[in-house]
């Protein structure tokens, strides 16, 4: 293995390696297949950060580098996010954050605390996937949508967090130590923050919670300008992504009582129910 | 003796069923509270032990234990049906992530637009063809074993088999393509797990219909 050898994609040549043979560094670093913004893949590189683990990003930038991804066959379902790891191309970002969580120990001591993790992740998740679509929005719902973005952290979600953290001396969520729980928790309250700043307000535990977690030394770096963390969405970055991913029409957009996920540039958005 | 898990939803399919099937093909016997009002409902959140006031909920092993994602895991992980390592996890993991995509397109159907039927059933048999049944007929043609992962019996194959049903339900051939997944229908209905709950008189819930539908419009408020 040749130290410094380059990263060859496409059409490059080296000496006698011929075009469209791709050369990888075998360092044995995940290599995260997504493009460059946020969306579902940016729980992967928290989660990856705080376990200390070193990645790689190829991020496509056009519709047909995605294409290609696509027809190299990699993509079990035809989606992103896709990480390679230890062999295999992951796909659908649960099995992909349950992997690592697992592998690295994120992931409680037993059955039941990983119930207890799996429990307040997959809450998180539901605001997180508004959250992520929002600012797909068409400008004149954004500020319902922000509303109700706020109105379901403040009634449903951040109470369920507080309480779990409000024993003296508990620092984390579950069990005594760090679990993928804590990281994803960090980072759906700095979302929210982004949506509706001051929204910790009223939950003095969640916000010793968020200083104590981002002082972390592996979370401290990540927070830092020039890590991969993505930064939010702005118009120009929708743009791209919209052209990217030809942004498929879903199946059905359906309005519930004060709810209403707003259409994505004539994209139909799948709804979250309130009860069900 | 052993408490029986305590299923708390209503009588319907929605996000509970596949936890029904779960269950039932891991021979595990279950009881079920059903909602039949809002005020049943009501009760059930001000009771506090819906984490997100929402509704599946399972009573198992002392936990009372929401999301669906949250509950099959623990079922699969308890009953031996999550496979021998972390790989074999991860791979069943894709599996059913990408079924569930699936089975949710077709439990919303019955809330479309009305006028939208057709181009969202259309879409659902779109993706059951070209997206998910590809990657399960290419898995078990490739290691030509009786289940889609390892050696055994998954919550992978249960889950399969769960999306396969209810596809045909939508289109009765929609298998017609699919002769390894022909095969794996058949081999699954006779396990006598399966059996029993395809049984009429089981747990297992009917289809959605108009007045199902109208029911949990009630109870759960939504419109």
């Amino acid at each position: 293995m040749m130290a410094g050898l380059l990263l060859v994609e496409g059409t490059h040549c080296i000496n006698n390696i011929t075009e469209n043979q791709e050369l990888k560094i075998m360092s044995g670093k995940p290599i995260l297949h997504y493009f460059n913004g946020r969306g579902r893949m940016e729980s992967v590189r928290w989660l990856l950060a705080a376990a200390g683990v070193e990645f790689e990003e190829r991020n496509f930038e056009t519709a047909e580098q995605r294409e290609n991804l696509i027809k190299s066959g990699k993509l079990m379902y035809q989606q992103v996010p896709m990480v390679e790891i230890d062999g295999m191309y992951l796909v659908q970002t649960r099995a992909i954050l349950r992997y690592i969580a697992s592998k690295y120990n994120l992931y409680g001591k037993d059955l039941k605390e990983q119930a207890l993790i799996d429990m307040y992740v997959e809450g998180m998740r539901d605001l997180y996937d508004i959250i992520m679509l929002q600012p797909l929005c068409l400008p004149q719902d954004r500020k319902e949508t922000l509303r109700v973005i706020a109105e379901r952290a403040n009634q449903r979600f951040l109470p369920v967090y507080e309480k779990a953290l409000k024993d003296p001396g508990k620092n984390y969520l579950v069990g005594n130590q760090l679990s993928w729980a804590d990281i994803l928790l960090l980072e759906f309250i700095l979302m929210v923050e982004e949506c509706k700043p001051g929204i910790l307000s009223a939950f003095p535990k969640l916000q010793e919670f968020k200083a104590r977690i981002s002082k972390l030394p592996r979370i401290q770096k990540f927070l830092q300008p020039g890590s991969q963390r993505k930064p939010p969405m702005d118009d120009q970055a929708v743009e791209e992504a919209t052209k990217i991913f030809n942004l498929e029409k879903g199946l059905i957009f359906y309005k519930r009582r004060n709810i209403q996920l707003c259409p994505l540039h004539g994209i139909l958005a799948e709804k979250q129910s309130n009860n069900i | 003796m052993a408490v029986k898990p305590m299923l708390h939803y209503f009588n319907g399919r929605g996000r509970m069923e596949s936890v029904r099937w779960l269950l039932a093909a891991a021979g595990v016997e279950f009881e079920e509270k059903i909602l039949k009002s809002a005020e049943d409902f009501e009760n059930l959140v001000k009771g506090g032990n819906l984490m997100y006031q929402q509704v599946p909920m399972v009573e198992i092993d002392g936990l009372n234990l929401v999301q669906t994602r949250a509950i099959l895991k623990y079922i699969a992980a308890k009953y031996n049906l999550y496979g021998k390592d972390l790989k074999e996890k991860a791979l069943i993991d894709m599996y059913v992530e990408g079924m569930r995509d699936l089975n949710e397109m077709i439990m919303y159907y019955p809330l479309c637009y009305p006028g939208e039927e057709e181009k969202n059933l259309n879409f659902i048999l779109e993706r059951a063809t070209e997206r998910f049944f590809p990657v399960y007929e290419k898995a078990l043609k490739s290691h030509g074993k009786n289940y889609l992962v390892g050696n055994q019996m998954s919550w992978a194959d249960i889950q399969l088999f769960e999306a396969i049903l209810m596809v045909e339900e939508l289109k009765s051939d929609i298998l017609s393509a699919f002769p390894k997944l022909q095969e794996f229908k058949a081999r699954m209905s006779k396990l006598p797990s399966i059996q029993k709950f395809l049984q009429p008189g089981s747990q297992r819930k009917a289809k959605m219909d108009g007045k199902n539908l109208a029911e949990a419009k009630k109870i759960f408020k939504f419109d």
